[in-house]
């Protein structure tokens, strides 16, 4: 139920990320979401891609510091209201959000927001109770 | 003491004679010393000739050890001002080496060696070595540079003189250190301690164990360091640490050593009189009290130096060592006078912002204090490397680990530094000594 995403440490120095863009274009990684938190200082890079396994032996043997995260996928419809409705529903069963990101499916029907929940075993109960689709690894990472 | 680390012989003396002389007999020897140092400067070297005379220090004023303090002080100056060959007391023929301090501070200085100089050098060497656990059966591998820098070559001779087998590897080329220290056996470790640091990672990397080296000693020197480090590199090679002084101006290594008590440094005080002065003031810091090292050469022949400032911060310590040599110890250096950073107006060694960084678990002792000013005031920035366990992707338990940090500093230091994560490994490692300070607050602009 749950999904691998890849956190990526990075300074605060120009053209940090795109080493990191480098070495997966150069392992033949398909990156299907991305994002980047940064502070003053340094940055985490977020990514989900095709071959988690792989994409965490490149970074690493290229001496980033890389993380795999567990987080949560969510199909919603591609239309106002939709995230909000999901808010607060989670909301309302006191499910925690660290963070949020969300992209458009190609069809522009389906909207899918990634999430990194507090408890994420609560979270997916909840989400299962309200009847909500969670994909699959295998689903995102073909998208 | 790590369980792991394996027994030594009881702790031997090199030359217990001497090591071990009763006080009073060390006196009435560095006073007859003395004299005859001082004596022989008057006769074969201008500077000290007129130096003593303006001071009106003649070989018979010295009467007492107390007479020491009326004679001028050496400074690095004096040195460079006489470069390369001014100081020297006895004709070239007599000597047989020269080496040159590492100029990191300006011009190289000289120090030329005679004969009975290198003897007297690879003696104290040796009594350093024995006092760190090395005897003869040891295998000695020693990564200093070998050259102009005087790490190399004391080590070298020294560890020979012992009777020891030596492995004159040099420094650099990690990966080659290890695997000559794993397949030629080397029980013994010799070089500065960030490089013994360094190469504790790469053991890690290269999937070597501890266990799998004969490595049972590591004699550092070269730079201050702390006990933490220690602490560190103790465990990561599997071996007991110990710290040696010297400084290529009086000789090189083996002014000082510490022994298997690894509680302070035994200086060699049948060729050394120290004192402990007031950086400022110049006059003596009662005993016991941290101050600035000065050193008086009492058996070097070809460049003998008096009152030499070697801007060395530590100080004395008062009880006898369990160890059974009677020469008093000195703490390890704390650091440098001209290390000192002024920062706001508060006291700051670099040596102290390490320890600091070092209590705070997770923190590895590969640092960068970057100072700048902002506006008037002076900014202390630390950059230090983020251990890979301590990384989450939550920024939330980032900034609570960055503020546990910060103010674990502003207790210890009365300054509130800023602190930058940087990655693993990123901070350049060195064979030498590591450049851990830059100040950008005398340049125009903010520096990098």
């Amino acid at each position: 139920m749950k999904l691998r995403q890849i956190s990526v440490f990075v300074e605060n120095r120009t053209g940090r990320v795109a080493e990191v863009a480098t070495l997966l274009r150069d392992g033949n990684i398909n990156i299907r979401a991305v994002t980047l938190a940064d502070t003053h200082d340094f940055g985490i890079v977020r990514l989900i891609v095709n071959n988690v396994d792989e994409a965490l032996k490149i970074l690493r043997d290229n001496k980033f510091t890389a993380l795999d995260t567990e987080v949560v996928a969510l199909e919603i419809p591609d239309a106002p209201g939709s995230l909000c409705r999901v808010l607060d529903l989670l909301g309302k069963e006191n499910v925690n959000v660290e963070y949020l990101y969300g992209f458009v499916e190609r069809s522009g029907e389906k909207a899918i927001l990634i999430f990194r929940f507090e408890d994420a075993d609560h979270a997916v109960k909840v989400i299962q109770a309200n009847g909500l689709r969670i994909l699959s690894g295998e689903e995102l990472y073909k998208l | 003491m790590d369980s792991k680390i394996p027994l030594c012989e009881p702790n031997r003396v090199w030359n217990p004679e001497f090591e071990c002389l009763p006080e009073e007999a060390t006196r009435a020897l560095q006073l007859k010393r003395l004299v005859n140092t001082v004596s022989r400067l008057i006769e074969n070297v201008p500077f000290y000739r007129n130096r003593l005379k303006n001071a009106s220090v003649t070989p018979d004023s010295i009467r007492s050890l107390d007479d020491l303090r009326r004679i001028p002080f050496t400074t690095k100056d004096d040195l460079r001002e006489h470069y390369p060959y001014g100081l020297l007391a006895t004709p070239m023929e007599k000597v047989v080496r020269i080496h040159a301090s590492s100029g990191t501070t300006g011009k190289p200085t000289v120090v030329p060696y005679s004969r009975k100089d290198l003897d007297t050098w690879s003696e104290l060497v040796a009594r350093l070595l024995m006092a760190g656990g090395v005897t003869e059966k040891d295998i000695v591998q020693i990564a200093f540079g070998y050259g102009l820098f005087t790490g190399g070559f004391g080590l070298h001779y020294g560890a020979e003189k012992l009777g020891a087998a030596v492995i004159p590897i040099s420094s650099g080329n990690s990966e080659r250190q290890i695997q000559i220290m794993k397949d030629f056996g080397a029980t013994a470790l010799v070089c500065t301690p960030s490089y013994a640091l360094h190469l504790g990672e790469i053991l890690r990397e290269m999937g070597v164990e501890s266990k799998d080296l004969s490595l049972r000693f590591g004699l550092f020197g070269g730079e201050p360091w702390t006990e933490n480090m220690r602490v560190q590199i103790q465990k990561s090679l599997g071996i007991l640490a110990t710290d040696n002084y010297g400084l290529s101006e009086v000789m090189g290594p083996g002014v000082a050593g510490e022994c298997l008590e690894q509680n302070g440094l035994h200086i060699f005080e049948d060729h050394f009189i120290t004192e402990i002065i007031h950086p400022e003031t110049c006059e003596p810091v009662p005993f016991g009290v941290e101050g600035e090292l000065v050193i008086t050469t009492i058996t070097k022949e070809a460049m003998p130096v008096l009152r030499y400032r070697t801007r060395d911060i530590t100080r004395l310590m008062p009880e006898p060592c369990p160890c059974g040599r009677t020469f008093p110890r000195m703490v390890k250096v704390m650091g440098r006078t001209d290390d000192m950073l002024i920062i706001r107006g508060v006291n700051v060694y670099p040596s102290q912002v390490e320890e600091a960084l070092l209590e705070v678990e997770g923190i590895e002792p590969h640092y960068q204090i970057i100072l700048r000013k902002r506006g008037a005031l002076d900014e202390m920035e630390v950059r230090v490397e983020l251990e890979e366990a301590l990384f989450t992707d939550q920024m939330k338990e980032m900034h609570f680990f960055e503020r546990k940090v910060v103010s674990h500093l502003q207790k210890r230091l009365n300054l509130t530094p800023k602190i930058v994560f940087v990655e693993p490994k990123s901070i350049e490692r060195t064979a030498g000594k590591s450049k851990r300070v830059f100040d950008y607050r005398n340049e125009n602009g903010s520096g990098k």
